[in-house]
């Protein structure tokens, strides 16, 4: 089938910009008036057990990126996508931290279940159009073995790039995912 | 556990024009040097999880979330500078409206300032002024919301680069393919055209589609004029899946 091209061109993207938090944080900006409370803050909702996912990102000269704002949207527990919205700021230390659900599987393009993931998009100064990347789950070992978008990477070293790292401590299970957004362990980031 | 009906390939978004957007690397725009992947976006198309997105109702909005001149005010008065409406129309790349979406914004004061801990630009704060809000766009896809003209401020980039006036913008869409951030900024202003960060927009065209256009037509006498700002998200390749996608 033939496939026109749109009538219209997209807008284009331009950088979030070092000020970002006024707008998708604000209450870090003490603004405490208007957009109240911050979108996407505290526990994300969802059916399934409950996580923490947390990192940090870092730039080309492996520094922290402390300017970042990271969104994360997900499937819950049954795999099907309700409302699993979160959106934090990264510290001073380039720190991120979102208390979510675990994942279920969602089907693939390739007719079989996608290993369970989570998808994340960061913005920050110095980036000019958002990234897209996926945290998948070190202890889902078997169904990243088959996952469609893992096995599209075709230099497998950077698969690991996109597997959480998991802990568990004081009763509660921790991934550990840094986003390297250039280097030598750069990240796998998606045009999606 | 069932397969969730999968609806990518034919009925997706548009591919991306990566060559109308800025690249991940401008070199003008000194920030982007070591925040800019080197490898190439590996091309995923659309799974679900690309095509469903959080949707927001108008149960998050706070009644002055979209007049920036009232919703910082600490002592009654409003917000110092020039006052302004501004709106626009959301649509899609095939030109039909995107109801129902949430925009965000976000703004330095009339002087350039911004309510920021990092921000370091001598120009005064205004106790009146905060700086963001946010609405949802009608059933047409439009959103309004009341401000102050931003400034033009400078900021570290080249010895002396000063950033023109403009307004920060978020917009969700319905899916997470089209999660978009950009910039607004207002016509007939010869700052554009001297700013890294506007150009590292590699086509002139592309720019002009982020200038607002004054609008004589929806100007309160007397009060607040008005500039129209219409920004297009992904559209999709057909409408062949459009009965199909759900909760988004
Ligand atoms: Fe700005």
């Amino acid at each position: 089938m033939l496939n026109k091209l749109p009538p219209l061109k997209e807008s284009p993207s331009q950088t979030a910009g070092p000020y970002v938090h006024i707008g998708l944080t604000p209450s870090l900006e003490r603004i405490t008036e208007a957009n109240v409370p911050d979108l996407g803050a505290g526990p994300v909702p969802g059916f399934g057990p409950r996580i923490i996912v947390a990192g940090r990102v870092f730039d080309g000269s492996a520094a922290p990126v402390s300017d970042a704002v990271v969104e994360l949207w997900q499937a819950d527990a049954d795999g099907n996508h309700g409302n699993a919205f979160g959106r934090v700021a990264c510290d001073g230390t380039g720190a991120y931290r979102f208390d979510t659900v675990k994942p279920g599987r969602v089907g693939g393009p390739d007719g079989k279940l996608m290993a369970p993931h989570l998808t994340l998009w960061i913005v920050a100064r110095g980036i000019n159009i958002g990234l897209h990347t996926r945290v998948y789950f070190e202890d889902e070992a078997e169904a990243n073995e088959t996952d469609f978008v893992l096995n599209r990477i075709m230099d497998v070293r950077r698969r690991k790039t996109l597997i959480a790292v998991r802990s568990d401590a004081d009763g509660k299970t921790v991934y550990t995912f840094d986003i390297r957004l250039q280097g030598g362990d750069e990240t796998v980031f998606f045009d999606i | 556990m069932a397969i969730q009906p999968f609806a990518g390939g034919e009925g997706g978004f548009y591919a991306r024009d990566r060559a109308w957007h800025p690249p991940v690397a401008s070199p003008a725009y000194k920030s982007t040097t070591l925040r800019a992947p080197r490898h190439a976006l590996l091309s995923l198309g659309q799974t679900r999880s690309e095509l469903t997105g959080p949707a927001f109702g108008h149960d998050i909005l706070n009644p002055l979330d979209n007049d920036l001149i009232r919703n910082f005010s600490q002592d009654g008065s409003d917000a110092i500078g020039q006052r302004l409406v501004v709106y626009g129309q959301i649509m899609d790349e095939n030109a039909r409206p995107v109801p129902n979406t949430l925009v965000e914004f976000w703004q330095a004061n009339a002087g350039g300032r911004y309510r920021h801990k990092r921000e370091g630009y001598i120009a005064a704060l205004d106790p009146n002024f905060g700086g963001c809000g946010r609405a949802i766009t009608d059933a047409d896809g439009y959103y309004h919301f009341r401000t102050i003209k931003p400034g033009a401020y400078p900021w570290p980039n080249g010895g002396n680069d000063w950033r023109p006036a403009h307004i920060h913008f978020s917009v969700f869409g319905h899916a997470f393919a089209q999660r978009l951030i950009t910039q607004m900024y207002f016509e007939g202003d010869p700052m554009i055209w001297q700013d890294p960060i506007a150009l590292s927009i590699p086509d002139r065209t592309a720019v002009e589609q982020l200038i607002a256009r004054l609008d004589r037509h929806n100007t309160t006498p007397m009060d607040t004029l008005a500039y129209r700002f219409d920004i297009v998200l992904r559209g999709r390749r057909s409408t062949f899946f459009e009965n199909r996608v759900e909760g988004n």
